[in-house]
């Protein structure tokens, strides 16, 4: 499994991709090999604040109902509304049109996040 | 040439076999005048065309839903192996009971001096499961576990309120069951979760980090946890809790592991709720409705829901006056019809036929287990109590997932377990056999799990293809999620 080398990865199995002061989250190819067939997802509204470790909304696939959590703090600016129609779109492609959400972040929001190498260690050591 | 079996697997909606102008039933002369609706009924409540429901006659609805009901299947059938639902056999002393002319035919609205009986038997069975939890009261109005869940920690918010502290942290374990974050929620709190160790229970030190910010309102922990398995730092973390401040609420679900053996109030436990339609036999999936009493200590006495029953010598009365009661959470008195049927229970049984019934659901959980184990991955080696949860990570290396183990069960003529819950088991295969089986039904179970274990092995392929003999096969699971058909419509002509 080749994690993308542009963006920084959470313990919970969520992407990062720094841009200015915008971050764009989504889940990794990993977690929705995990979550199996997405049906239904459930983001935060726009102008919602979200922070690591609060849950900021829901991916529901056939097998569970799972939290997804952002990795940085910040105000969510944008959320991927193809999702709405299209929750497929985060199987097919969760590094690419398969983001969930924009976050505007302010500085150092990306502490404590993993760069891909340490996130491939990091599955490994989970056992995946 | 036709036979029952082709016939079944073509049955119709009712929708479809409407044929214009049949009906079901006899309508006597008019003997009054008849009335213009547009001049009775406001025109907002109107329709401006017939409802189009199925045109049947009488003959036409039996054999449709007879012909449906042959598709079920139910414990009274076979073994309904669904971990965490306790689907144990409904005696029929229970429904005969209940069918009581006394019983069948009251009326929620009769004053009390003519319904002494029926207060009598909701107090018979507040004090039975006082008895077994070891609680100082119990609330029968709850509906359903998650509503009995929902009534525990709206007395847990209110008891804090009375305190003039608005904690808003509710601890639950990331292996609980899903009702347990959705009612923390919606009773106002927030979700913190915490951790399972590598036993898949509970360790005092993450929940003491969180009490120390002092916002923590409650713990809401599943005794034994979702993988059956015990929590052994229960009390410790129950002292924990109280010591600042905090509630213990425990999720009764698995009650069935404990009774005549342990009790809550014992492990500390502040609010508990009770699937009367689990542990108590009561009818339970599609046989509903459900039962959720809770049992409180003495701390949460004060917030019951109203009317509560109390006794004054030989005299039952129905009391509203707790004037920091949380209200009521239910029509009248709950599904007391359900009560009866508990009560029924408890009483046939007996307190020594209550523990032998818990002895047997350990021993037939454990009975399948080591039957099992081996063949099928066991990722938490714990004791197990109730319930035994398998993976499928061995099958899975030959591309087989436990929803191939599941449906293939189906063509061993048995229900599936629960499947990918507890969430910390990856491929999880949840079995809970409860007392209510004789060896050799959980011999039959034990085989059929093995034989697909074997063609799991040899055959892979065949497995992604089951179920083979029940009416439909598999179903497009996806599809029926992301694109529901949710009503019937007529074929453009």
């Amino acid at each position: 499994m080749t994690q993308p080398a542009d963006r920084m990865y959470s313990r919970t199995h969520e992407w990062a991709l720094l841009a200015g002061d915008v971050v764009t989250v989504g889940i990794t190819q990993f977690a929705q090999e995990q979550l199996g067939d997405v049906v239904f997802v459930e983001l935060p509204a726009v102008g919602a604040a979200v922070a690591p470790g609060k849950a900021a909304g829901n991916i529901e696939s056939v097998k569970a109902v799972s939290e997804v959590f952002s990795p940085v703090a910040g105000e969510v600016i944008e959320v991927n509304t193809a999702l709405e129609g299209h929750p497929e779109l985060i199987n097919k492609e969760p590094f690419g049109e398969g983001w969930l959400m924009r976050v505007r972040v302010v500085a150092g929001a990306a502490a404590g996040l993993m760069d891909a190498a340490a996130y491939e260690t990091f599955l490994a050591e989970e056992g995946h | 040439m036709s036979d029952t079996r082709s016939l079944r697997e073509r049955e119709k909606l009712i929708f479809e076999a409407s044929s214009p102008g049949r009906v079901g039933y006899q309508l006597p002369t008019l003997d009054v005048p008849a009335a213009d609706p547009a001049a009775t009924i406001p025109a907002a409540s109107l329709r401006g065309e017939i409802a189009e429901l199925p045109e049947v006659s009488e003959v036409d609805v039996v054999r449709h839903f007879t012909r449906l009901s042959k598709w079920n299947y139910s414990v009274d059938e076979g073994l309904y192996p669904l971990g965490s639902c306790t689907m144990k056999y409904n005696p029929r002393i229970n429904e005969e009971v209940v069918r009581l002319a006394g019983i069948a035919h009251l009326h929620p609205l009769q004053p009390v001096d003519l319904v002494q009986g029926a207060l009598a038997l909701m107090w018979e069975l507040e004090q039975a499961l006082i008895a077994v939890t070891g609680m100082a009261r119990v609330t029968l109005q709850p509906a359903a576990g998650a509503h009995g869940e929902l009534t525990g920690m709206l007395m847990i918010r209110k008891a804090l309120q009375a305190r003039g502290e608005h904690r808003k942290v509710v601890l639950i374990p990331d292996s609980a069951h899903g009702t347990n974050p959705a009612t923390a929620v919606f009773a106002g709190f927030e979700v913190v979760e915490i951790a399972s160790n590598e036993q898949g229970t509970l360790d005092l030190e993450p929940v003491r980090t969180h009490l120390d910010g002092g916002n923590v309102a409650a713990l809401m922990a599943t005794v034994p946890n979702t993988l059956g398995v015990f929590e052994p730092e229960i009390a410790r973390l129950a002292g924990m809790l109280h010591e600042k401040g905090a509630f213990l609420y425990m999720d009764g679900a698995n009650l069935n592991a404990f009774v005549g053996v342990a009790q809550p109030g014992k492990m500390g436990a502040d609010a508990l709720h009770i699937n009367l339609h689990k542990t108590f036999s009561t009818p339970h999936g599609g046989g509903g409705p459900g039962a959720g009493p809770v049992a409180v200590s003495q701390a949460l006495v004060p917030f019951l829901p109203v009317p509560t029953v109390e006794k004054s010598g030989d005299r039952f009365d129905l009391v509203h006056d707790h004037p920091a009661t949380i209200g009521k959470v239910r029509g009248f008195y709950g599904n007391f019809g359900m009560l009866v049927r508990a009560l029924a229970y408890i009483r046939s049984m007996g307190g020594a036929g209550l523990k032998a019934m818990t002895e047997g659901a350990v021993l037939n959980a454990n009975y399948i287990r080591k039957s099992l184990e081996g063949i099928y991955n066991l990722k938490y080696t714990g004791p197990s109590l109730h319930e035994v949860v398998f993976d499928d990570s061995r099958q899975a290396e030959k591309g087989v997932h436990n929803i191939d183990i599941a449906k293939r069960l189906l063509d061993y003529g048995f229900h599936p377990p629960t499947m990918s819950f507890p969430l910390i088991v990856h491929g999880a295969l949840m079995i809970e056999p409860t007392e209510s089986e004789g060896i050799q039904e959980l011999d039959a179970f034990i085989e059929a799990m093995k034989a697909i274990a074997l063609e799991a092995e040899e055959n892979p392929e065949m497995l992604h293809g089951a179920p083979y003999t029940t009416p439909v096969r598999r179903l497009d699971e996806v599809r029926a999620a992301r694109q529901p058909v949710l009503r019937w419509q007529r074929p453009r002509e």
